[in-house]
């Protein structure tokens, strides 16, 4: 089976742009892409599109009718959060098929403002606030306390963790912001669910991203100087828990997932030099640390604290800003951590560069649930 | 007559409100909901119907201080592992919505009551489940 290479990837600023259509969106990243591997649409032989809002909409086909008709297949996934993620797997999965050899994959979303989830009314009357709440801030703050049980994980280090990635996004100029929030900032901001403040949870916007693949022997005659090696691609479902039913899973198929990327790489997680992590609300990416192995069970709360996950320090996680700061386009974000990574491995991620950087990781978790994980490689 | 807020409330004529449970005799994983086939060891036709117990401990919660217009705050929602097997998410009552007053594994009861006076299209009130703390 071939390698897979990435030979060109982007994304769009990350921001609200109700002015837009989701194809249009979607059609910026392509053409973006697209010019970074120094390509035309003509020259691809499939389209790997994830978009959520739509799901049921064509979008992959959309985008083509913006910017070239050419007739390739078009596979059209959607997959909670994780939907970028896997479109670019499906991407990556035909090129190891054999089936192709230069692909092009995108994720984009068109999102509204306020809280996602909730508890669905079904049958009778409205349960949500009555049988707990389903909103996703309460979710991922009672998957966070589950950590503060065991291991005493206190608001503060929840809290650090938003003071972190807004940090890293000031020098991310794709981010949504890029706004300094210092921890009282951070703590003393409306409560939404505890201990998820309104700045410890991820931003609504709207955005796309997406990415050129190619086999070994397209990218030895296309040139090799940029391209970035895909060492690895999975994707798990959550395997049974006891509280599944009550209590989205999102540990166990993260770590299932990444221990079978470390296999799939031949790497550990020691050797791993930066981080794109699911950090939907400052309570998941704690949980994240150890479910990558960044640390052993029970050191999360202390690697916040000493600033190992911090630009500068033993791995960064989240140097883009992360879905706190960077923004969460549902369907975008699993391609747009792909391109954070890869700009770090090519060594042009200017301010925030994360120095002699050759192999990154990106997470995401789509909720329900499933984890796409990528190791990546610097190839020149 | 009031009916249960959700299919596994059981309100029988002549008795105390239930929550019913569905057991797997191969695995012993226990489910909220009917099904026929176990998601744990993919076992078929196993699941025996229990009544779930009414006592408790509270295993992980948030405080919801934002919800959806028309939903009251604050609450506590709460993740609850019963005594005698099944957890449940429901909301903590009688408890002061501060972390400082919330304690991982406190004793907590399953009480039945009004449905906080939601009612259907139809009129109808209903039934719902709440966990109270055990002094």
């Amino acid at each position: 089976m071939s390698d897979v290479y990435i030979l060109g990837v982007d994304m769009i600023k990350f921001g609200r742009f109700p002015d837009r259509t989701v194809p249009s969106l979607g059609a910026e990243a392509a053409l973006l892409a697209l010019d970074d591997a120094g390509l035309t649409i003509q020259d691809m032989e499939a389209l790997y599109c994830g978009n959520l809002g739509q799901s049921s909409g064509m979008v992959g086909q959309r985008i083509l009718q913006e910017i070239g008709q050419t007739g390739m297949p078009v596979v059209n996934c959607a997959n909670a959060c994780a939907t970028g993620a896997t479109a670019f797997r499906e991407a990556w999965t035909s090129i190891k098929a054999g089936l192709y050899d230069v692909v092009l994959a995108v994720g984009v979303e068109q999102m509204g403002k306020g809280l996602l989830g909730g508890t669905g009314a079904g049958k009778g009357i409205p349960k949500e606030g009555l049988l707990g709440s389903g909103t996703m801030p309460a979710v991922f703050a009672e998957a966070g306390m589950e950590h503060a049980r065991k291991y005493g994980t206190t608001f503060e280090q929840f809290a650090k963790i938003s003071v972190k990635n807004h940090h890293h996004s000031t020098m991310n100029p794709k981010a949504m912001y890029q706004i300094e929030t210092p921890l009282e900032d951070v703590m003393n901001a409306e409560m939404i669910s505890y201990p998820n403040s309104k700045l410890m949870c991820s931003v609504n916007v709207d955005g796309s991203a997406a990415a050129v693949l190619v086999s070994e022997k397209k990218a030895k005659e296309l040139g090799m100087e940029r391209v970035v090696k895909v060492k690895a691609s999975i994707l798990s479902s959550d395997p049974y828990q006891e509280r599944d039913l009550v209590m989205p899973d999102v540990n166990t198929c993260t770590r299932k997932a990444a221990k079978e990327a470390y296999e799939m790489a031949g790497v550990g997680p020691e050797d791993i030099d930066l981080v794109e992590l699911h950090d939907c609300f400052a309570t998941a990416e704690m949980l994240h640390y150890e479910n990558l192995g960044l640390c052993k069970d029970g050191d999360a709360g202390r690697m916040i604290d000493e600033g190992e996950v911090a630009l500068g320090g033993r791995v960064p996680v989240n140097v883009s800003g992360g879905l706190l700061s960077k923004g969460h386009p549902l369907g975008a974000t699993g391609i747009a951590n792909i391109y954070e990574v890869s700009t770090h491995l090519r060594g042009e991620a200017g301010e925030r560069q994360v120095e002699g950087a050759k192999l990154g990781l990106t997470h995401v978790i789509g909720l329900g649930s499933a984890c796409g994980i990528h190791i990546l490689e610097k190839v020149n | 007559m009031p009916l249960p807020v959700v299919d596994y409330l059981k309100l029988p004529e002549d008795g105390d409100p239930y929550l019913e449970g569905h057991k797997c005799s191969s695995c012993n994983s226990i489910f909220i909901g009917e099904r026929s086939v176990c998601s744990s060891c993919s076992s078929r036709d196993t699941m025996e119907t229990i009544t779930l117990g009414n006592k408790g401990k509270l295993y992980s919660y948030s405080i919801v201080f934002r919800s959806f217009p028309g939903i009251d705050v604050p609450y506590i929602s709460a993740i609850v592992d019963l005594d005698d097997g099944g957890t449940l998410k429901g909301n903590l009552i009688d408890c002061d919505p501060d972390p400082e007053k919330i304690k991982f594994d406190m004793p907590v009861e399953v009480v039945f009551d009004d449905a906080l006076g939601r009612k259907d299209a139809e009129g109808n009130s209903y039934i719902s489940y709440f966990f109270k703390p055990v002094n």
